[in-house]
């Protein structure tokens, strides 16, 4: 079993117990930052000393992808959950974005299994964060006559923390190259799977703390929490069939596929669509989806992938 | 010393108002703001500032008593209605008068 694991559920165990453990909200900071850097140099670095001639279609497909899943998710939540609109599209938006923390353990999970994934897959992370978003948000505004202020979104979907780090760490580790990486390669890269485990330990307590929202969220919303990243696996698994992705490129989009977002989605949401309760959307992205795909969701996702390989 | 009276207006909300806040404030005429990053809980659950959406803060902001009526309403009509937003008035008694 990954280590990882066991440390999200002591978190969840400390929260459930009401221990007194938190983690400084500096730390977490910290933490995140160092996520984003790590995962955008170590994609950098690789994809310095690959042809790049295959990265679009790849990257235009994972753009698409993410756009879709909230169309696709946003009948289903207002027609059989019965939920409002805005409800409905702000949790279809955390959908169609997608989680940096699953994607990290998903490429943990993978190197353990000896599976040998694309280097640009830091990159398709980085493309699939906003345009969900802004699915999400155009659900929630067709035909109401309440404005979007798209320039600051347009800001926060490019100079956020988490689309300016991972970006700018691809350039920063396919500037510098393999050889001149080595200075900081032993805190960017021996250390990451120390840190995911720190930071897991954290999304136990944040996510242990969201399961009393699911009491009021209902049945359905805890039934689409597993059942939605169990289907949207399959979606991304035959998008990367059909660009060509390999077994672990397959594998790891439809993990992100299958992801919901818990930093970009709730803040962009939170200001864009206000009515929305954010209760809602981060209980079942954060206390059902996120659990369920560190636990039995990444291998599921890469036996689709063999499946389809296969 | 002599003091002269001025509001102290403060503002707890959702960091996400942050942004938003600041700009009405100085819009509305304050000088000036003091922000700080705080915990709490309220009618919407528990704000325990764990990770991004979960942070509330703190705005004072030391002003006549028209500017800190006009940004009161401002914010109450605004985003009380959808966000964690507690508001209130003090009285404080400031040294320089001009500064506020």
């Amino acid at each position: 079993m990954d280590p990882v694991v066991l440390f999200f559920l002591l978190g969840v165990i400390a929260r459930l117990a009401k221990s007194d453990l938190r983690v400084p909200e500096p730390l977490y900071e910290a933490l995140s930052i160092y996520l984003l850097l790590a995962i955008g140099i170590k994609g950098g670095v690789e994809l310095a000393q690959q042809p790049l001639g295959a990265v679009l279609p790849q990257a235009l497909a994972a753009i698409a992808l993410s756009a879709a899943i909230p169309f696709v998710l946003f009948p289903i939540l207002m027609r059989i959950g019965r939920l409002p609109r805005v409800d409905s599209a702000s949790i279809a938006a955390h959908y169609g974005s997608v989680s940096v923390v699953t994607f990290a353990v998903g490429v943990s999970f993978l190197a353990k299994q000896h599976v040998a994934t694309e280097p640009h897959m830091p990159l398709l992370l980085a493309l699939m964060e906003a345009p969900g978003i802004v699915a999400g948000i155009l659900l929630a505004r067709m035909g109401g006559a309440q404005r979007v202020a798209w320039g600051a979104l347009a800001h926060e979907a490019v100079f956020g923390k988490s689309v300016l780090l991972l970006l700018g760490g691809i350039v920063i580790g396919a500037i510098v190259g393999p050889q001149d990486i080595t200075p900081i390669e032993p805190l960017f890269m021996g250390l990451f799977k120390g840190v995911l485990a720190l930071f897991l330990l954290e999304m136990g307590l944040v996510a242990g703390a969201r399961l009393a929202d699911l009491r009021r969220a209902g049945v359905f919303l805890v039934a689409f929490g597993i059942v939605t990243p169990v289907a949207l696996g399959v979606l991304g698994a035959l998008v990367g069939q059909l660009v060509g992705l390999s077994l672990g490129g397959t594998a790891l989009l439809a993990t992100l596929a299958a992801s919901a977002s818990y930093i970009a989605a709730p803040t962009a949401m939170r200001i864009a669509v206000p009515e929305a309760n954010p209760a809602l959307s981060i209980g079942v992205a954060l206390g059902v989806t996120f659990p369920f795909n560190i636990t039995l969701g990444i291998p599921l996702y890469l036996q689709y992938a063999r499946w389809m390989a296969g | 010393m002599q003091t002269h009276a001025r509001k102290l207006l403060v503002i707890i909300a959702e960091a996400a108002l942050e942004k938003d806040l600041v700009r009405a404030a100085r819009a509305f005429g304050a000088r000036g703001y003091t922000l700080s990053e705080v915990r709490g809980g309220g009618a919407r659950g528990e704000r325990e500032a764990a990770w991004e959406a979960d942070r509330s803060i703190e705005m004072k902001v030391i002003c006549s008593e028209s500017v800190a009526e006009r940004v009161a309403q401002h914010v109450l009509a605004t985003y009380a209605p959808n966000f964690a937003v507690t508001v209130f008035v003090t009285d404080v008694g400031v040294f320089r008068p001009q500064k506020f």
